[in-house]
């Protein structure tokens, strides 16, 4: 492959990773910024929704209620989780650790019980299984849908909260839960509403990811890690932080990889450690 | 202009901006050493801003503060108390999980090297423990040292904020409303307490009781929205018409 | 007090010294192992439980110990004495280096960050095949000779070693908690604001706890490589990192004996659970949850809570 071939490639799939990442990490950011809740169960979302958007499209062998049934599945745990359980560790980030971390190893052995320990692949529709060629070069099909699906929903979540009522009231939390409170917005509801947001874009981010790296058992601590440097680097509560963290983790994981294999995690991380270094709180994050 | 050799502390146009607002708006104030002044405004002027501006938990955006006569604009706040620096806090901030005697040997040892001490226990170090149990009584805790801060009343609180900030023996004392919550009968307590306070310390105070400010106070400054508008003793102060329409009539 | 604490705690280890030669083989290598996790467990509770600072990547000193341990122990055939001594110095210096960057995060920023510098360790380890042997682990990792004095390769002789050891790590945690500066890390924990006004430069205290607690940790994962034979990723993996905080939680935090006691059950539980049932990961979440909703302040803390009121 020649050289440029290998860079825009390579740019190519590190996008397509990253429009992952930001499906990931975009709800996690959020429900950081409004909730300062830590959820280690988020990458568990991930992976539930794919094991039941495989279901769903085994069944129904519509890729589309796939992507649907799983992130509506996992919104509603979503919302037992938070309703149930963290409202009442408000502050206590060990409790809330441990409580997550808990749900995430239920949620394991389940997925374990009921789908059992083989990967699979979640069936796509035909068109997005080819490729295409441009000016030479192969490119995945699928993985322009990815970064086409994120796009999608980076445009809706900006609509979202910079043009209606309800993205407002959430902005305002984000900058400061109390004086929300104190202006009368109903800070738990609107909680709850980003917090079923947040889980539904991680499983739709399982779906997409399940018909391309596959469904399988350690997904959930897999995928974890990449979520929490995305909002680190790009800042807690941050829609563009979420923005910028997934592109950038996304493509130094996959330069990373392809150039310094025995290396390429510390090559994701030591920038991290970097940025973290010049602005504590993250590119756009404001601590 | 250079410094006074008297000047415990001398704030030249300090200014905080908070996005658009001017919390603190190019304020100069001299407080001489041994002087006791009060910080008096209505409520919203600036005045723990400006304390926390002073004590180094805020970064000025404009002017300077100096501290004995030497410039502490950048210093971060442990520094400053090292130089002399002490403040209690207008929410009580003490430590809830520890005795009120862990609390006093806390503040006791924190401008020693003892603090680095790792091997050996702190019951090793009697000096401390009686330098600790000498600053109780003066403030009347010595009864309660082992009991946890958390299960004292209010009153004891605030008693043991002052005794963790005399305990290094600063030279400036920085009072944020010391009867804040208190009753009648203890801030009468509280002004006495403050009223025996060793001469030699310099205390700037911020004191919603006019009485107890007035009488403890020979100098006072009065802020209105972040800016001072009157500076003198307690006389002309009282005197001062735009001072009574701003605050003492209210 | 201090010396109550003390005699119980020896009555304790002389109690295990004496069950040693009683116990079966299955059993014995079980206490080692929670004696082991149980140096790990203390050490993330004077960061967690006195300093206030719940770092979810200790795991991270852990492993660099006992990787290098495995390391100097297969390759080099460097005895007892190096390892250990390297072990430790590394996990400090790789703490040392974290620590820079963690320390001046705060509350949720310092739990993402401290996981996320565990997983570099992990990465390393995972990736950096040519160093590491990656997910095939070092195995062969020989146990020492005592200084000459014979062999560790026996579970018996082992297990007094490691008991020997964790008294000694108890001992020297035990004096960092009671001194001044175990009495300045408590002061952070409650206060930051408070400790600052009175003149502690607060992120300093912070760093050398952190130091300190990683290299302690990194003692424990030299135990640990010559306790198994075979170091590998899931040493350094997060899922170990947060059941070290499950046991300084299910403990009691700021107690160290609750360390102790939460390792002690850990090792045990997962030990004998997963005997019986394939769903043992199930009732560790299990576990795990009901800590939180049942026990928020561990067992010695609700023991001690109402000794003290």
């Amino acid at each position: 492959m020649s050289r440029p071939d290998f860079w825009i490639i390579q740019t190519f799939n590190g996008l397509s990773y990253g429009a992952l990442l930001f499906l990931l990490a975009s709800g996690l950011s959020l429900i950081f910024g409004v909730m300062r809740i830590v959820n280690l169960a988020h990458g568990s979302y991930f992976m539930l929704g794919a094991y039941v958007g495989l279901t769903v499209a085994l069944q129904t062998r519509s890729f589309v209620l796939a992507l649907l049934g799983g992130a509506a599945a996992i919104a509603l745990i979503g919302i037992g989780m938070e309703r149930l359980f963290l409202r009442r560790l408000k502050g206590q980030t060990l409790g809330q650790v441990l409580m997550t971390v808990g749900f995430a190893l239920i949620f394991q052995d389940l997925a374990l019980l009921i789908w059992g320990g083989d990967p699979y692949s979640i069936p796509v529709p035909r068109a997005l299984t080819g490729s295409f060629t441009v000016g030479g070069v192969v490119f995945s099909a699928y993985r322009l849908f990815l970064i086409a699906l994120a796009a999608a929903i980076a445009i809706a979540l900006w609509l979202l909260l910079d043009r209606t009522r309800v993205g407002a009231l959430v902005r305002a939390a984000v900058d400061d839960a109390e004086m929300a409170q104190g202006v009368g917005i109903n800070v738990p509801r609107a909680s709850l509403g980003v917090f079923a947001l947040g889980s539904a874009l991680a499983a739709l981010g399982g779906v997409a990811g399940g018909g391309f790296l596959g469904v399988y058992p350690g997904t959930d601590f897999e995928v974890l890690p990449y979520a929490f440097v995305v909002v680190i680097v790009g800042g807690l509560g941050s829609l563009p932080g979420a923005i910028v963290g997934s592109v950038l983790v996304g493509l130094l994981d996959n330069f990373g990889k392809a150039l310094f294999p025995e290396l390429s995690y510390f090559t994701l991380f030591a920038p991290m450690a970097l940025i973290l270094a010049i602005r504590p709180t993250g590119l756009f994050g404001r601590g | 202009m250079t410094a006074a050799a008297g000047d415990a502390l001398r704030l030249e146009a300090v200014t905080r901006h908070f996005g658009g607002l001017r919390a603190v708006d190019a304020v100069s104030l001299t407080v001489r050493a041994g002087e006791r002044r009060a910080l008096i405004g209505p409520n919203g002027a600036g005045k723990t801003t400006l304390f926390n501006l002073v004590a180094g938990v805020l970064p000025v955006t404009a002017g300077s503060i100096r501290l004995f006569g030497e410039d502490v604009t950048r210093a971060p706040a442990h520094r400053r108390a090292a130089r002399g620096l002490a403040r209690t806090f207008q929410i009580t901030n003490l430590f809830p999980g520890l005795t009120v005697m862990e609390n006093c040997l806390l503040a006791v040892q924190a401008l020693t090297p003892v603090k680095f001490s790792m091997l050996r226990p702190v019951a090793a170090y009697p000096r401390l423990r009686a330098r600790a149990r000498a600053m109780l009584a003066a403030v009347g805790l010595e009864t309660v040292d082992e009991v946890l801060v958390a299960n004292l009343s209010h009153g004891e609180q605030r008693q043991l904020e002052i005794a963790l900030a005399l305990a290094g023996q600063p030279r400036l004392l920085l009072l944020d409303e010391p009867t804040a919550g208190l009753s009648p009968a203890e801030s009468r307590l509280m002004a006495d307490l403050l009223a025996g306070l060793d001469p030699a310390i310099t205390v700037l105070m911020i004191e919603h009781d006019m009485d107890i400010a007035l009488a403890l106070a020979s100098h006072v400054t009065v802020l209105h929205y972040g800016r001072v508008i009157a500076d003198g003793t307690r006389e002309e102060i009282r005197a001062d018409p735009q001072v009574r329409e701003v605050y003492l009539g209210a | 007090m201090i010396r109550r604490r003390a005699l119980f705690a020896l009555g304790v280890a002389a109690a295990l010294a004496l069950a040693g030669p009683l116990l079966p083989a299955y059993p014995l290598t079980l206490v080692t192992q929670a004696l082991i996790v149980a140096i790990l467990a203390m050490s993330l509770d004077v960061l967690l439980g006195y300093t206030g600072l719940p770092s979810l990547g200790h795991a991270a000193y852990w492993g660099v110990g006992a990787y290098v341990v495995a390391l100097l122990a297969t390759e080099r055939g460097v005895g007892l004495a190096g390892c250990a001594v390297a072990g430790i110095v590394l996990a400090a210096l790789t703490a040392a280096v974290f620590g820079l960057i963690a320390i001046r995060a705060a509350g949720t920023y310092f739990l993402m960050i401290t996981l996320a510098l565990g997983m570099v360790v992990w990465g390393l380890a995972f990736r950096w095949v040519s160093l590491t042997k990656g997910d095939n682990g070092i195995s062969g990792v020989p146990r020492p000779d005592l200084f000459g004095l014979g062999s560790l390769a026996g579970p018996l002789p082992f297990f007094y070693f490691t008991l020997v050891a964790a008294v000694l790590a108890w001992a020297l945690l035990g004096l960092l908690v009671a001194s001044p500066f175990g009495l300045t890390l408590r002061g952070i924990r409650e206060s930051e604001s408070r400790m600052r006004s009175l003149g502690y430069n607060v992120w300093l205290h912070k760093y050398l706890a952190f130091v300190l607690s990683g290299a302690v940790a990194g003692g424990g994962g030299v135990l640990w490589a010559y306790y198994n034979g075979f170091v590998s990723p899931t040493d350094v993996q997060l899922i170990t990192s947060v059941e070290a905080l499950l046991m300084v939680a299910l403990g009691g935090p700021g107690t160290l004996a609750g360390s102790v006691l939460g390792a002690a059950v850990i090792v045990f539980l997962k030990n004998f659970v997963s005997i019986y049932t394939k769903r043992w990961l199930l009732i560790l979440g299990a576990v795990y949850i009901g800590v939180i909703l049942f026990a928020p302040r561990g067992v010695m803390g609700a023991l001690r809570g109402r000794s003290r009121s």
